[in-house]
């Protein structure tokens, strides 16, 4: 099986927000790889493993893709660290790109790679927009299966658990199909593959951090770049930020001695009981 | 172009309360626009909740049939995106639930249109959507240059549309060629619950990694019932499966602003803040008073919860006997 993982980079989210000319500053951000796309490259990972005898499928494949700027490489050699095999770097700065661009491109890749799923987060953590994937598997007329928080291999289909309004939805879609993951994908049993005992519980909090072995062979993993043209695209987006504003800080509340002076201010000053 | 093309979700024979938010947006755009609302019901049983739908708009589209019983983006898309254009959509909006984050951006794909997602207000212009970024500690402006605009609202920054004086007209629509592509609803496994729904509550109950385990939450439920609240979790409360993953408040979880809301031995990460902090009053119960909870509280009780919420319920009896 063939994975397609598209990832994104975004500046580190513990850093505090701040405006310059209008805008996010940007200046000196520390990056990394969008926390849900770390988590779609670990899904692949199980995916095509045997977890507990850590070894991959013989010729299982994960191509990892990302668009954005020179300095995008970094982050892209990160998720080669973590085990992807081959990664596609299509230069462009973010100002050219939105999601249409991204979709765009994507498709042009995946024309060419033929991969027989493509994984990705659910949204970027910076602009939480939550759109590439629908809309990719929209442009491909493939089925899609967003906001996986299982996923059960069965034969060239998958069974995805959804985390939807009012609990969890099984949808099945065969092959290709396009999956966006959320953060539950990484608990300790949410990937079923078949391969990987089911009694095999995947440890720690979130996605695996690249081993030494892994960075060391990720020096040598092909990257291949490309460039918007290549697949077609303009670096014209529709989608333009027009400006950034920071909401106001909430007032600052009161510590109340006890529960009945905090009973008889909700009543009486706040009037919400 | 100058209509707005408003895909509601439908229960019962009702409209869904997360949809009265939609139709609420859906209205601002349409005055925008110089249009009219268009409302879009799909799905078995459809028919059912068209009558409840004209009370909110001129004019209600109805595209009903049996192998849309449930829901599938890859059925339900083509039918937005067909609608849209029989109808001269400017804007086609959704709720930003499970289903319209779901669906609105593969219509968006169809349309060659460009999408705003879980925006909080209209802008300054007609194409012009402002729109939380960073899990909500900033406000981008975000302006949409194709001919149609997608767009999902986010439900606790509009207040719920009202009835309008006279009923709309409702017509049915084919539902065209219906191609799931080869996805098929397996089940749902839904959470029973008489509470409502925490995106739409008044009051909302949440616990943290400091309730120990899902039994504790028995004390918070209490006093939900008492308050006709929903019950809400914090990440680390959910992620270590003390109580179901839907109840999660936080970026990554359910955004909710009701009007009274309790963060009872939640320490209050940025991911949960973003979730609650458009609550008109919120109340931290934590026995360490460092927690940046209380940063955003309106009203803090610095106490162990098992101490405070038995208390609290006792306390909120008494004042509603004595009313």
């Amino acid at each position: 099986m063939k994975i397609l993982v598209p990832v994104k980079r975004v500046p580190d989210p513990t850093q505090k927000a701040k405006i310059k000319d209008g805008h996010i500053d940007l200046t000196g951000a520390s990056w990394i790889v969008n926390t849900f796309d770390e988590y779609a490259v670990e899904t692949a990972l199980r995916l095509l493993e045997n977890g507990e005898s850590n070894t991959r499928t013989a010729g299982s494949e994960i191509v990892v893709v990302t668009i954005g700027p020179d300095d995008a490489a970094k982050e892209l050699r990160t998720t080669l660290a973590m085990g992807a095999d081959r990664a596609i770097h299509v230069v462009a700065k973010d100002e050219e790109l939105d999601s249409l661009v991204v979709v765009k491109v994507l498709s042009g890749i995946i024309a060419a790679e033929k991969p027989d799923v493509v994984i990705l987060g659910k949204q970027a953590v910076d602009g939480d927009a939550n759109q590439v994937g629908q809309m990719l598997a929209g442009a491909l007329g493939w089925p899609q299966a967003t906001f996986a928080a299982s996923i059960e291999t069965q034969g060239n289909a998958f069974v995805v658990g959804r985390e939807v309004d009012g609990g969890v939805e099984y949808k099945k879609v065969p092959t290709p199909a396009v999956i966006t993951v959320d953060l539950r994908i990484v608990a300790s049993h949410a990937v079923q593959n078949g391969v990987t005992p089911k009694t095999f519980a995947y440890g720690g909090e979130g996605a695996r951090l690249p081993s030494l072995k892994g960075i060391m062979a990720a020096k040598k993993k092909p990257m291949a770049t490309a460039k918007l043209g290549d697949y077609g695209a303009e670096p014209a987006p529709v989608i333009k930020e027009v400006n950034v504003t920071l909401p106001p800080p909430r007032a600052a509340g009161q510590i109340v001695a006890d529960i009945p002076t905090l009973v008889k201010k909700l009543a009486e000053e706040a009037k919400v009981i | 172009m100058s209509n707005v093309l408003a895909f509601c979700e439908f229960q019962d024979g009702a409209l869904r309360t997360s949809a009265l938010s939609n139709l609420a947006f859906a209205r601002e755009a349409a005055k925008a626009h110089g249009g009219d609302v268009v409302i879009l019901l799909v799905g078995h049983g459809a028919q059912a909740a068209s009558a409840a739908a004209a009370k909110y708009a001129s004019k209600v589209i109805v595209v009903d049939d049996p192998k849309l019983e449930h829901y599938l983006a890859e059925t339900y898309a083509p039918i937005l995106a067909d609608q849209a254009k029989a109808n001269n959509a400017a804007v086609v909006t959704a709720t930003a639930t499970a289903i319209g984050k779901d669906v609105m951006p593969r219509v968006a794909s169809a349309l060659g249109a460009g999408m705003a997602s879980d925006i909080a207000k209209l802008g300054d212009a007609k194409n012009r959507f402002v729109r939380p970024i960073l899990a909500g500690n900033a406000y981008s402006t975000v302006e949409i240059s194709t001919p149609t605009i997608c767009v999902t609202a986010r439900q606790s920054e509009f207040e719920p549309a009202a009835e309008l004086g006279s009923a709309g007209n409702v017509s049915t629509a084919p539902a065209g060629t219906i191609d799931a592509k080869g996805a098929e609803f397996v089940k749902l496994d839904a959470q029973k619950s008489d509470r409502p729904d925490l995106g739409d509550a008044k009051v909302v109950v949440s616990g943290g990694r400091g309730m120990k385990n899902g039994e504790n939450f028995k004390v918070l439920e209490e006093l939900a019932d008492l308050l006709g609240a929903a019950m809400g979790a914090s990440r680390a409360a959910t992620d270590a499966g003390m109580v179901p993953a839907d109840w999660q408040v936080g970026q990554t979880g359910k955004i909710v602003a009701p009007n009274l809301y309790f963060a009872v031995a939640i320490s209050g990460a940025i991911q949960h803040l973003a979730g609650m902090k458009g609550s008109k009053t919120i109340v931290a119960i934590n026995k360490n008073k460092d927690e940046p909870i209380f940063q955003v509280a309106d009203y803090g009780i610095v106490q162990e919860w098992e101490k405070a919420v038995p208390e609290l319920i006792s306390e909120i009896k008494k004042l509603k006997a004595s009313r």
